[in-house]
């Protein structure tokens, strides 16, 4: 793929319309680079001018701000407000949850302020707006879709919907987990879990969660934010059900249909 | 005789309310330990919290078979205080009935009215004796109440009913007497509830009856009394701070952190050091995080006095539900019992804190709990109160890395890795773009 840095466009003089903030996982884990693939190509294919931040772009400082590391945290976000800010970005949009959280909500206090949006609205204004148009009888119809909600969406930043929406074009049937909405269960990654080994208990918090996604039935388990996405394939897995229930982003699920 | 019922009335009064106000005094001392926190922006959408939380115990919702038999106890104490303020003057004034001449007719649609009610306090109350102790539910049984919390909670259930049950029988002396045409005792009209129960009544004596009906105006208006002091010692002190700690409620996303403008300042000086020549020299080196109660806010011990212990946060914590020994309620009760604890060795020592060798954090709460917790915000959504057992939990987070260099391995690798590679994993900057390539 050939998509333009901010460096690239600034040279030339000109802003994009929105920058894509890609993020750690979304840019170095295997699995959740093929979700920023699947992201980028949408929006390379709705026709969106959008850059990225490339070799640029450093961690938000979201996992140690939440380990209790402040001193890391600013140092990434003192940073990152620079760059951004140097480049004149007023609209980002991202993939990942963690990093919109701590963009759209903590970066103003230090002097960052942008329209923040996670994927999911994005995509979901994008079918508003009749830009993306699915395939006649796509590869999910009458499919069986559950959703995920992340914490970091979900109860954070109280986004319910748009994901919701957002699925309900694929023409496949939503199925809901018992604990869903600002009731969801956590996937175990968030608070900087991601980077460590789970405290001693009976089950890990991702196998519990996978338990449940198993139990709806789907087939597809739609999940919006990386770590999430870590999480609940080895859950899926650990109950030994890898082949027949598959974890997609709500990007890769959209991506496969336009 | 009378007036010396109007004393011993007086007396009893102005001891309860005198000692409570005491408590309420401590208390209020206590929770100003935490350390300060500007919260009086935004008062309409405040006040608009205190309506909905509050008063309309929005998210007690979540779960409506409960949330209406809560209700019915709620509004139940609440509409049946009016009752009380007649129950007052009539003691302090040696009246009986007093308001019946005022309201006429409608007296007696109040009274059952507020029969009615004391009648669903009494099976709310009974059935949540059930859900405790013969159903069993999870969070009632769990081991975070062992001891003095689980009692507590039969204590308060069993007062009410009492209390409710004292009332009615009150009334249906009172109607039995009425119907013997008793002296003083002047008809009020049919009550609701206990005109079912009064015919019961009829074979006793006068003098039985107004025994009666003494004893329980007596019982009664004690026992509310008594309930008032048991509050400052009680997790159903919620009843008062639910509404204050619905009006200090965060606003914010739940999402968003603190900031710590400290570091940030610090870090400001470090990244642009032409700044630092111009910054005046730091006043005292601040301390990051919390250990001890008073390194937390105000709001975040208020939380902890406004816990009723309900659990409805370690029911919904991901780290308590697989087996951790994370719970968010348990958090609450630490910091309540410690600020306690403080405040008492204050006062016990004439105003100054000596030093006890103890903290919240290592011997109330253990670094095991706090890094059990992913910061998914389901206790704090679920708490119907509007605590936020999370912000606790960071602010100790704070101290452990920043004060203590207390992480787990794989989180100071995790640093360090963010410091040089500008990531959390070790992988090289120059890879970062490299999902374009395929």
């Amino acid at each position: 793929m050939q998509i333009k840095t901010m460096a690239e466009y600034a040279a030339n003089g000109e802003t994009p319309e929105v920058l894509f903030w890609v993020g750690c996982s979304g840019s170095f884990d295997q699995r959740a680079q093929k979700i920023t693939r699947a992201f980028a190509t949408i929006l390379e294919k709705v026709g969106i001018q959008f850059a990225i931040l490339g070799k640029e772009e450093s961690c938000t400082g979201d996992p140690a701000r939440r380990a209790g590391n402040e001193f890391i945290f600013q140092m990434m976000a003192q940073n990152n407000i620079q760059l951004l800010n140097m480049y004149g970005v007023k609209k980002i949009v991202t993939a990942c949850p963690h990093c919109f959280n701590i963009l759209k909500n903590e970066y103003p206090a230090l002097g960052g302020n942008y329209e923040v949006i996670h994927h999911t609205t994005f995509l979901q204004s994008l079918i508003d707006e009749g830009k993306i148009k699915m395939k006649e009888g796509g590869a999910f119809k009458g499919k069986k879709i559950t959703y995920h909600d992340s914490c970091y969406l979900g109860r954070a930043n109280n986004i319910y919907e748009a994901p919701r929406k957002v699925l309900e074009v694929l023409d496949a049937e939503l199925v809901e987990m018992k604990r869903c909405r600002s009731k969801g269960l956590c996937c175990g990654a968030g608070g900087a879990q991601m980077f460590k080994e789970e405290e001693k208990g009976n089950i890990r918090i991702n196998v519990e969660r996978g338990k449940e996604a198993v139990e709806t039935g789907a087939s597809i388990v739609a999940s919006n934010c990386p770590f999430c996405m870590t999480m609940l394939t080895d859950g899926v897995k650990e109950v030994g059900k890898e082949d027949e229930v598959k974890v997609l982003d709500i990007a890769e699920l959209i991506a496969q249909n336009i | 005789m009378h007036i010396v019922q109007e004393l011993l009335f007086v007396i009893l009064f102005g001891v309860a309310v005198y000692l409570f106000t005491l408590n309420a005094r401590q208390i209020r001392k206590n929770i100003l330990l935490g350390r300060d926190k500007d919260i009086s922006d935004h008062p309409n959408e405040r006040w608009k919290n205190v309506l909905l939380l509050a008063f309309g115990q929005k998210k007690m919702f979540r779960n409506p078979l409960v949330a209406v038999l809560h209700f019915f106890v709620y509004a139940g104490f609440l509409i049946i205080n009016l009752e009380i303020l007649e129950i007052i003057l009539d003691g302090v004034l040696g009246t009986h009935r007093l308001f019946l001449p005022f309201l006429g007719v409608s007296y007696a649609v109040f009274i059952s009215a507020f029969e009615v009610l004391a009648a669903l306090v009494i099976l709310g109350c009974a059935i949540f004796l059930i859900r405790r102790n013969i159903l069993k539910l999870k969070r009632f049984i769990s081991k975070d109440l062992d001891g003095w919390p689980r009692s507590d909670a039969n204590y308060i259930l069993i007062t009410e009913i009492a209390l409710m049950l004292l009332f009615l029988t009150m009334n249906t002396a009172d109607l039995a007497l009425q119907a013997k045409g008793a002296a003083h005792y002047l008809p009020t009209g049919n009550f609701l509830v206990s005109g079912l129960f009064a015919p019961l009544l009829s074979g006793f004596s006068d003098g039985a009856l107004m025994g009666l009906e003494r004893t329980c105006w007596w019982l009664h208006i004690a026992g509310i009394l008594a309930f008032l002091n048991y509050l400052p010692y009680s997790k159903h002190l919620h009843i008062i701070l639910a509404f204050p700690n619905a009006y200090f409620a965060s606003l914010l996303p739940k999402g968003e952190m603190e900031n710590m403008p400290s570091v940030q300042h610090e870090v400001q000086l470090m990244l642009q050091p032409e700044l630092a020549a111009a910054a005046p020299p730091a006043e005292n080196m601040p301390k990051f995080g919390a250990k001890d109660v008073n390194d937390l806010t105000w709001k975040n011990l208020l939380d902890a006095y406004s816990c009723t212990e309900c659990g409805r946060c370690s029911a919904a914590c991901p780290a308590n539900i697989t087996g951790k020994r994370l719970s968010p309620r348990k958090i609450m009760m630490d910091t309540r019992d410690r600020v306690t604890e403080v405040g008492k060795n204050i006062k016990d020592n004439k105003g100054t804190f000596v030093d006890d060798n103890k903290s919240l954090l290592h011997d109330y709460i253990t670094e095991e709990e706090l890094r059990a917790c992913t910061t998914c915000n389901a206790c704090v959504e679920e708490c119907p109160v509007s605590i936020s057992p999370l912000d606790i939990i960071l602010q100790l987070r704070r101290y452990l890395v920043m004060e203590a260099s207390s992480a787990p391995a794989e989180w100071t690798n995790m640093f360090s890795n963010i410091e040089n590679n500008m990531a959390p994993w070790k992988f090289s900057m120059d890879d970062r773009d490299k999902w374009t390539e395929s």
